[in-house]
């Protein structure tokens, strides 16, 4: 008897869990969909949407850009590497562009950016929730959705792609500055490989990841700030939450899309 | 005359903590009603239950002519737009100045000189001079934070106007002041005021009526004046603050 009720208990954790899964998975849903809808739908609050743009992408071209100069960099160095054992040194500036245009400028310009931006929103608006703001909002016939999450969402999806192109562009350099200057290739036969291997496919399937993970971004800092816990460490969990969901999410969907990508 | 807003047998749980368990209330025209109870009685549920942030369980909301807690859309829209209120907090906005702040609902129908002025002149009506108008709420003391949400609050004439706690947090002389200015805007305004609080000499200053709200209902209403007399144990109890009797407090 006590062994079937130890199973059942166990059984009864494994569908509590299923089913707290399935309510977050649904909310989040309804709260992406409400959110769109709110995007497409006036009235648009454009200083508000510009004012995040400034937020989320200028703002993020320091962090970003190291990352990319830095990732390029290495990346010459280990290409080299792996490329010198059969004698195919050749390939370092066309594989760096490739790498860091399709894979490394969004992928890690995301992660990064996740960091920085998805906590700073759920951080703020997690607080707005808390000091009643949002609430505020509402009886000053505003929709926070209109006011907070559709100009954050609009902005994530505008700005990562600017971002990434321009990390690219450093990826590129950070490369360039290491093969010229570290393994001794010619400047002009460097950026002619660079240029002549990379297709518009490459840049275009790495910007169109930036907007889907623009989106992730700043729907995971909104949800978890706008369902944020009372008191200080509600607006904590909310942060991590946001963080850690953010990341998970653009590694799974950049596999998705690079296997959308692939295929095509 | 039909009550501004009317509470219908309104309930409301919070999963298996049952808040609210059958509400009614009515709130005449012009009139300051403030209900009075102890920390979690289900007081701001009461207000948020009015202005559509909280949805009832069951009971009716009713605001004039319309059913507050179902009505959507541009209708709501519309129903919040004769709504002022005044958050414990203040609850401004951080990203804002303080003149935005007052005029957030302003700049949608007027310009944004027009609107700076008129915020101005809302702030002048709540002791505040012009030189605070393009400071940010964190660089203000809690009382005059307190200000500028109350004249945020009355900053489009509003016809009815809540107070959550108007008083809680600031010094004595500092409450005083925001009753005395809670009273004038009220009067002057013609509004329709409800206001909760706990502090009782907040209720003599701006109540007309007075509701007890203990056990998720409301226990007694009547006029201000009668609340020495009324015999409700309740109410005798809550406003000469004892331990003893129908309200068990903990220890």
């Amino acid at each position: 008897m006590a062994l079937f009720s130890a199973f059942q208990g166990f059984l009864a954790g494994i569908g509590a869990s299923v089913l707290g899964m399935l309510r977050t998975t649904g909310a989040l849903v309804l709260f992406a969909a409400q959110g769109l809808i709110h995007c497409i739908l006036p009235p648009w609050y454009w200083r508000e949407t510009l004012r995040q743009m400034l937020r989320i992408g200028y703002f993020s071209l320091p962090v970003v850009g190291l990352t990319a100069l830095f990732t390029g960099a290495v990346l010459a160095l280990q290409i080299y590497i792996g490329g010198s054992r059969f004698n195919a040194e050749g390939v370092v500036a066309s594989i760096v562009a490739i790498g860091i245009v399709r894979e490394l400028g969004p992928v890690l310009g995301g992660l990064m950016v996740a960091g920085r931006v998805s906590a700073a929103i759920a951080a703020e608006l997690g607080t707005m929730r808390v000091t009643e703001q949002i609430d505020a909002l509402t009886t000053l016939s505003t929709n926070p959705f209109k006011y907070l999450v559709a100009p954050r969402l609009i902005a994530g999806v505008l700005t990562l792609p600017i971002l990434v192109a321009v990390a690219d562009i450093i990826g590129v350099m950070g490369g360039f500055l290491v093969g010229v200057n570290r393994l001794n290739f010619n400047a002009g036969t460097y950026i002619a490989n660079t240029v002549n291997f990379l297709e518009a496919g490459d840049i275009l399937s790495g910007l169109y990841k930036a907007a889907v993970f623009g989106f992730i971004i700043t729907l995971m800092g909104c949800y978890h700030g706008y369902h944020s816990g009372r008191g200080a460490q509600g607006v904590g969990a909310a942060t991590t939450n946001a963080v850690v969901s953010a990341s998970v999410l653009i590694l799974a969907a950049n596999y998705i899309l690079t296997e959308l990508f692939f295929s095509t | 005359m039909t009550a501004k807003i009317a509470l219908k047998d309104v309930h409301k749980s919070f999963g298996a903590k049952q808040v609210l368990s059958g509400v009614t209330l009515d709130i005449m025209p012009r009139e300051s009603m403030v209900i009075i109870g102890g920390s979690g009685t289900g007081k701001s549920i009461t207000i948020k239950s009015i202005l559509g942030l909280v949805t009832p369980d069951k009971g009716e909301v009713w605001v004039d002519d319309t059913r507050a807690d179902t009505v959507r859309g541009s209708r709501r829209d519309a129903l919040l737009d004769k709504f002022g209120m005044l958050f414990q907090g203040g609850a401004l906005f951080d990203s804002l100045t303080v003149w935005e702040n007052v005029a957030f609902r302003l700049r949608r129908r007027m310009s944004v000189t027009d609107a700076r002025d008129l915020a101005i002149v809302k702030l002048r009506r709540v002791g505040l001079g012009p030189e605070n108008a393009d400071l940010f709420p964190a660089e203000l003391s809690g009382g005059m934070q307190k200000r500028v949400g109350l004249a945020r609050a009355i900053a489009d004439d509003p016809e009815i106007i809540f107070f959550d706690e108007p008083t809680t947090g600031l010094d004595p002389i500092m409450s005083d002041v925001i009753n005395d200015l809670i009273r004038e805007v009220v009067t002057e305004m013609g509004a329709t005021a409800l206001t909760i609080t706990h502090d009782m000499t907040s209720v003599r200053r701006i109540a007309d009526k007075v509701a007890m709200l203990h056990g998720g209902i409301i226990q007694w209403t009547g006029s201000v004046s009668d609340l020495e007399t009324c015999g409700d144990p309740y109410v005798d109890q809550f406003i000469n603050g004892r331990a003893d009797g129908p309200i068990e407090a903990l220890r």
